[in-house]
């Protein structure tokens, strides 16, 4: 019997040994990312397990990126990234992109890819459950808590239970109005939120190897959404032209064997995809937008690590050029470098960052921001009854910041088309 | 571990995401001071809409306004407790606010790896929905010997599915005294440890 991608990946970082689903298993870490929201309380457990004058493992695989709570006058919030500070100075960390310098990136799972953090083959743990990105890379990443970090940052090691292999086969081709947000609820609202508990979701089927870098990163990052241990796409020629241009490291490209064994296999026809949305107040609550039409909003918003990369704005300015917006909405790039692009893309002669500001659209600087809600200064926090289209990857009760708002999980496209109209809007009315 | 744990249940529903156990604003406040982690007792499951807090009825405070510990031990929830973030504020304000043992019908990943390696409670399974069984309010027993959970107020007894491979770190304690356990820190003084390459 063959290996999946996640068991050939985890086996050769558990000494090369053979692994079979439900193992339990020791695996050498690559890299551990941590943020601001996770960082200092991992550091906590760090130094009262190991000591207050311990070293970490191994200075080259540690990655710190604090991006939740950067544009905050909060105390607590500001602490903690001087907490980092110390730590950082302390054990001589090179890999820190800190706030409030020309270092500073955003978005931690959209920063380890552009950084050269992203690589094939590896294993990946972060204090982030959206961790799972990093799968678009043919890699295991996953989402540890504070506890395991620390355990990480001690030791280099992590044991593991090796999951089951959903696979999910898209064939043909998407057509031009269908993002891998629409994909992606569209198969969470099919399995469930809890669909793939303690599993690892395979992308594959020749519609997803034409997907960009950006597109396969929003498939992978929502694995956890349905309850996924991680996602994963093999590596193939797209992959490596983004990993070779960030990082001069060496990778190893593992694929599934042809007899892998795979606990769950579903096929779609790309061709037949439909937008979608995820209504109040979870993320397989599946509807047509089409369904949806009219419901009335008083907000767009249109970031975060699933939905504020360049694809993403270039989709959303396609539609909001030389338009003008019905209701408040927000543009906030996952990190810097989508920022700078922002300045350079350009749509019939005109920059994105131009189309959006002509749009009348609010502009935030590189973070989390109000995804998560966050402190009451957050930009883009709900504050009371709103009702937004948004293009995050949750819309659980309070998650924008108010119990009361209510959050419609969209594609950049269905976020866009209805900030024109003020109401859920099909892209279709404008392509 | 606590092989007997009794005390009052508060009962909630299905998918209880880690933004309803610990509202994102909140997760400024330091898990290593002693009296800031209190903060994390103070606002545990403070994102639960009030018609969810505490079923079959809603709005039943989980901690009293102003205070860091919950009257109630013992949470009953649904399928998939915990989904969402990774973030271990969630596990652990529920253990600051004086829970022992969370019992549902089944969990996501993250939170019941953390509430496992961390040691903040001992999560538990049952092979049948309780939430509609358990009222917030009754007083149960939990043997984890016996894998039972007795609701002593409506004097019914449940099964509970084994604990499987998690038992051994949760009778360690936690993930570090597993490893000592284990043979892979060192079981004296792990102090100069992380000074070294490999274990």
């Amino acid at each position: 019997m063959g290996m999946t991608l996640t068991e050939k990946i985890l086996s050769a970082h558990a000494g090369g040994k053979s692994v079979r689903p439900g193992d339990n298993v020791w695996v050498d870490v690559d890299v551990l990312m941590t943020h601001d929201v996770c960082g200092p309380g991992t550091i906590g457990i760090f130094k009262q397990q190991f000591g207050k004058n311990a070293r970490v493992w191994d200075r080259e695989k540690v990655v710190i990126i604090p991006d939740h709570y950067i544009f905050t006058s909060d105390p607590h919030a500001r602490r903690n990234l001087e907490i980092l500070r110390d730590f950082v100075k302390e054990q001589g960390l090179p890999y820190f992109y800190d706030a409030g310098t020309r270092n500073y990136k955003g978005v931690c799972h959209l920063a380890l890819a552009q950084e050269g953090h992203d690589r094939p083959g590896e294993v990946l743990f972060g204090t982030d459950s959206h961790t799972c990105t990093s799968g678009a890379f043919g890699m295991f990443s996953t989402g540890i808590g504070n506890t395991d970090a620390a355990f990480i940052l001690g030791t280099g090691k992590l044991w593991v239970k090796v999951p089951e292999t959903m696979y999910f086969e898209f064939n043909g081709t998407f057509p031009p109005y269908i993002m891998a947000k629409d994909i992606i609820l569209q198969v969470i609202g099919d399995i469930g939120v809890d669909g793939a508990t303690y599993r690892t979701m395979e992308w594959g089927g020749d519609a997803i190897a034409k997907l960009s870098m950006e597109e396969r990163m929003t498939l992978c990052n929502m694995a956890i959404e349905g309850g996924g241990k991680n996602a994963v796409i093999e590596a193939d020629d797209t992959t490596l032209n983004y990993v070779r241009q960030r990082t001069q490291k060496p990778y190893t490209v593992h694929r599934s064997d042809k007899d892998a064994n795979y606990c769950f296999k579903k096929i779609y026809n790309a061709g037949a995809m439909e937008p979608v949305v995820a209504k109040p107040h979870s993320p397989d609550n599946k509807a047509l937008v089409k369904e949806c039409q009219g419901v009335r909003l008083d907000r767009s918003y249109i970031g975060s690590c699933t939905g504020g990369k360049i694809t993403d704005f270039k989709a959303a300015a396609q539609l909001l050029k030389g338009k003008t917006v019905k209701i408040d909405t927000f543009i906030i790039p996952a990190t810097k470098e989508v920022e700078e692009d922002l300045h350079k893309e350009k749509i019939g002669g005109q920059s994105l960052m131009d189309i959006f500001k002509n749009a009348g659209a609010h502009l935030g600087p590189p973070s989390c921001a109000a995804c998560l809600g966050g402190p009451q200064d957050t930009f883009g926090r709900t504050q009371a009854e709103e009702v937004v289209i948004s293009t995050t990857n949750r819309n659980f009760p309070g998650r924008m910041g108010s119990k009361k708002s209510q959050v419609y999980l969209a594609s950049p496209y269905t976020a866009a088309a209805s900030a024109l109209t003020g109401r859920i809007t099909d892209p279709r009315e404008f392509l | 571990m606590q092989k007997i744990i009794e005390g009052k249940a508060y009962v909630l529903g299905n998918n209880i995401d880690t933004d309803q156990i610990i509202p994102a604003e909140r997760l400024v406040y330091s898990l290593s001071d002693p009296e800031e982690k209190k903060n994390y007792g103070r606002y545990a499951l403070s994102g639960v809409p009030a018609p969810a807090a505490g079923l079959p009825d809603g709005n039943h405070a989980f901690v009293k306004e102003g205070g860091h510990r919950s009257e109630y031990a013992i949470i009953i929830g649904g399928k998939n407790f915990g989904c969402g973030s990774s973030r271990e504020h969630a596990p652990a304000c529920l253990q600051i606010a004086g829970i022992q043992a969370v019992i549902a019908e089944s969990y996501a990943r993250i939170f019941y790896r953390n509430s496992v390696d961390g040691g903040f409670f001992i999560p538990l399974e049952t092979t049948t929905p309780l939430i509609d069984e358990i009222r917030t309010g009754d007083r149960l027993s939990v043997d984890i010997g016996a894998g039972t959970v007795t609701n002593v107020s409506a004097k019914r007894q449940y099964p509970l599915k084994p604990l499987g491979d998690v038992l051994e770190i949760l009778e360690a304690g936690n993930i570090f005294e597993y490893a000592k356990k284990a043979g892979m820190l060192p079981k004296d003084s792990c102090n100069e440890f992380g000074n070294t390459s490999s274990p």
